[in-house]
């Protein structure tokens, strides 16, 4: 097996005293899918924000591609090439389509100040690359007739898919996503749901915190089953399933939330 | 003479106290910095001197100034920041909409009442001073301490014990989760507001009646040393704000008494700079919450 | 130089200069709002820049590009001072420690010799002139202009719209934070310093809170959606008050409710145009 992309090992973090997320440990093998999930307040979106570097570890280590990411903030393990999505999408709201994609390519686009207030050929050249990558991102994702519109005013599934373009326009090395199914309608979710397929297909490592059990069973190579904090499960789709542990852990909790809830 | 000194710097403190109390108080559970505040000191100084003018007792006029002061502030924030509030706008378009505001106010105040500086008719405080191992405790600063040991001891009752104090705190934390949780938000607002410019209205016939001097700008000039005190005490953090009052009004009348009193107006800046460089969530060290 | 021309620009010199020197200002106030932060000292740079150049013309007589690069660099050192431990706080701290600024440095002209007290410096040789600050105003907005269609200028944006996610694309926030206050400081100190060259006189209270606030009104009355939303705002603000003349009394409660109205119901300003963010033509490749 090759090095994984991303490892995350004995990580921790404590709230006061409560430990939120608690010796937890997997890794994303280059270019799989690997699924996050877990029953609510399991520590997925915490350790989701561990990752992206919102929150600081209290203990454990995090490793891109072998190298130690923990210590950096969010903008530095960007650069190193962790990309994200939001659960509550966020947009640019003001920029256009084709705008937001250059953004998205703020890390590797090579751009000095000089170069950009003098016009530099170089300055020119990087422009032009940009624009023209923006638009075949573009055309990949479907949005080719919205280019041009305010990124805004695009419908919530079409926001969607410009958020994941964003992301990939940086050329991550691994694609973190959150809740990217959440709010869409069935079609919505088998549009998302084909266009991660395609991005599968092309070698593009991802993880996914995701609800839609479905969802996650169909597109994830790897599971990794998180509750109160910790890791009770991991494997192939088929063997989180099968986990006694993993079906008392929802079925536990659906039987919680049911005595809750009012008769 | 130290001792002296140490007994008006606390008078002093105490008036700082108070005014920073509800500034805090604002900020802490409405989350913006309101740049009007400062404008309810004057609109509470002025209010009293009316009144004492035509011969209401000054403790009749100090808590009905104080509450006058407490609406205008209701009104006003209904005015400018509930519509931002409705708007989801970022925390800065309600800082830059109360700083124009200031401006707004203070100009037509100032068109209204003239800068000419006027003061207290004679003899709405007794003058005579207690005399206690040689140091003097004029009538004015004993009501001053009085005073603003009162309020301060209620609001704090209120925000620990009361279920109101319970519903603030929610508000403070989670905006979104309180209102679920059936907290009026709306009543809660217009109530922080009043409870704000309450104090610094109060602040304000206290202030006044210290130096006897009023002027429409007088809020302004406590506005700024108001954020030396509040970063200085931390962000929201109510009894930061107490004791950085009571720091800041000793080390002024400190420095006006040994170094120069020019210099006094520096100080709070100088510890505001030093608390940003040194420890910028203040003297608790409770770091405002930042909302997302 | 034309008759008329010349009869015009000394009539209404006064007047031109206050045109390019706020315009100038403007735009130091739209470097900070273009990535979604507040400062309100940009009359505290302004007066920095102009105490310095003043001194340093009038008691070392330093030749006048000197003085200038001085006057850029003095405000430059204050905002790294100011900005450095509150970048990393949230927004509101930046406010509150410029506005601190401004009142630390105005009680210390007040209460220094060396610059005067409250009388202010007075005899400062006039140089520079219409060149100097409309070169500058020019240049400025240039490369604003520039800026604003590069990778950099979309970053800005990023940050105001949405500093989390601008982030999680690898954009340095309190790097752009920094720059853009230390390159908004140096503009507000050549404002000031070109001013001080031309009015001769410069006092304390020139640079209150009040200066800062007007400032503010000029950015937010054009808007910032591009650079020259600020420049505008700057002329409308400063020549409102010649052409209505019974208005100029007012100036503080028209800069004032010009604040108020533009927060509440025009958040994009005047000037609503929105700059492009592409440095080249968007269109598809061929």
């Amino acid at each position: 097996m090759s090095a994984p992309r991303l490892d995350v090992d004995c990580l921790t973090v404590r709230f006061g005293g409560l430990a939120a997320v608690d010796d937890v440990s997997f890794s994303v093998a280059p270019g799989t899918v690997h699924g996050l999930i877990g029953p609510n307040g399991a520590g997925k979106t915490t350790t989701f924000n561990l990752i992206c570097g919102l929150i600081a570890p209290t203990g454990g280590a995090i490793r891109l591609d072998g190298r130690r990411i923990d210590a950096l903030p969010s903008w530095g393990r960007a650069q190193l090439g962790l990309a994200r999505t939001f659960q509550n999408i966020r947009m640019f709201n003001d920029m256009s389509v084709l705008e937001t994609l250059m953004t998205g390519m703020h890390a590797n686009l090579a751009e000095s100040l000089l170069a950009s207030l003098l016009r530099l050929p170089s300055f020119r050249h990087a422009e032009r690359a940009a624009i023209d990558k923006a638009w075949a991102l573009i055309d990949f994702v479907g949005l080719t007739e919205a280019a041009h519109r305010r990124s805004g005013d695009l419908p919530y599934g079409d926001q969607r898919r410009l958020e994941i373009a964003r992301a990939l326009a940086g050329e991550p090395r691994l694609l973190l996503l959150d809740e990217p199914a959440a709010g869409m309608n069935p079609s919505e979710t088998q549009a998302l749901e084909a266009l991660l397929e395609t991005l599968k297909g092309r070698g593009v490592s991802m993880l996914l915190v995701e609800h839609d059990m479905r969802f996650v069973m169909r597109l994830c190579d790897q599971i990794t089953v998180l509750n109160f904090g910790r890791k009770i499960s991991e494997g192939s789709p088929r063997e989180v399933r099968a986990d006694p542990l993993v079906v008392e852990a929802y079925l536990g909790a659906k039987v919680a939330r049911s005595l809750e809830a009012p008769p | 003479m130290f001792a002296q000194q140490l007994v008006n710097g606390l008078v002093v403190g105490s008036t700082y106290a108070l005014f920073a109390l509800g500034f805090t108080l604002m900020f802490g559970v409405l989350g913006v910095i309101n740049l009007t505040y400062g404008f309810y000191l004057s609109v509470g100084a002025f209010l009293a001197l009316f009144a004492t003018q035509h011969g209401v007792s000054i403790w009749l006029a100090l808590p009905l100034a104080a509450l006058a002061s407490g609406c205008v502030a209701v009104l006003i924030d209904g005015l400018l920041l509930t519509p931002l509030r409705r708007a989801k706008a970022p925390e800065l378009a309600s800082l830059m909409v109360t700083l124009g505001a200031t401006l707004l106010l203070y100009s037509l105040a100032n068109a209204a009442l003239s800068t000419d500086i006027r003061r207290f008719p004679p003899g709405v405080i007794d003058a005579n001073a207690l005399e206690i191992a040689g140091i003097r405790i004029t009538m004015t600063q004993c009501l001053i301490i009085a005073a603003a040991g009162i309020i301060v001891s209620v609001l704090l009752w209120v925000m620990n014990g009361a279920r109101i104090g319970l519903g603030l705190r929610a508000l403070a934390e989670r905006p979104d989760a309180a209102a679920l949780m059936g907290v009026n938000a709306g009543a809660l607002v217009r109530l922080v507001s009043l409870a704000s410019g309450t104090l610094a209205g109060a602040s304000g016939v206290l202030i006044g009646l210290n130096y006897n001097a009023i002027q429409p700008y007088m809020g302004e000039v406590m506005m700024l040393k108001g954020f030396a005190v509040i970063i200085l005490g931390g962000l929201g953090d109510i009894r930061g704000a107490l004791v950085a009052g009571l720091v800041v009004g000793m080390l002024e009348t400190l420095t006006a008494g040994y170094v120069a009193s020019s210099w006094k107006d520096a100080v709070g800046f100088v510890l505001l700079v030093l608390t940003l460089w040194i420890r910028p969530s203040g003297l608790f060290g409770r770091l405002a919450v930042k909302r997302a | 130089m034309p008759e008329f021309l010349d009869d015009f620009l000394f009539t209404y010199q006064t007047l031109i200069y206050a045109l390019g020197v706020n315009g100038l200002l403007a735009l130091s106030m739209y470097v900070v709002l273009a990535l979604g932060q507040l400062s309100l000292g940009q009359a505290a740079f302004m007066g920095l820049g102009a105490y310095v150049s003043a001194l340093l013309t009038v008691k070392l007589g330093l030749p006048f590009p000197l003085v200038l690069l001085a006057a850029m660099l003095a405000p430059a050192l204050a905002a790294l001072c100011v900005g450095a431990p509150t970048l990393r706080l949230s927004g509101v701290y930046l406010a509150l420690a410029t506005i601190g600024l401004g009142e630390v440095q105005r009680i210390f002209f007040i209460n220094s010799e060396l610059t005067g007290g409250a009388l202010g410096l007075s005899g400062i040789p006039t140089k520079g002139g219409l060149i100097s600050i409309y070169g500058s105003l020019a240049l400025a907005l240039i490369a604003f202009a520039f800026v604003a269609r590069s990778k950099i200028g979309r970053a800005m944006e990023a940050m105001r719209e949405d500093e989390l996610a601008a982030g999680a694309l690898g954009v340095d926030l309190p790097a752009y934070k920094l720059g853009a206050l230390v390159v908004s400081a140096m503009l507000a100190g050549l404002a000031g310093a070109l001013n001080a060259h031309v009015s001769s006189f410069i006092s304390p209270n020139d640079y209150g809170f009040d200066a800062a606030v007007t400032i503010l009104s000029f950015a937010l009355l054009g808007g910032i959606g591009s650079p020259f939303g600020p420049v505008l705002g700057a002329f409308i603000l400063t020549l409102l008050p010649e052409v209505l003349r019974p208005l100029a009394d007012y100036k503080t409660v028209v800069n004032g409710s010009i604040i108020v109205l533009a927060v509440i119901f025009m958040p994009r300003g005047l000037l609503a145009w929105r700059m492009g963010r592409a440095g080249a033509a968007t269109g598809r490749p061929k």
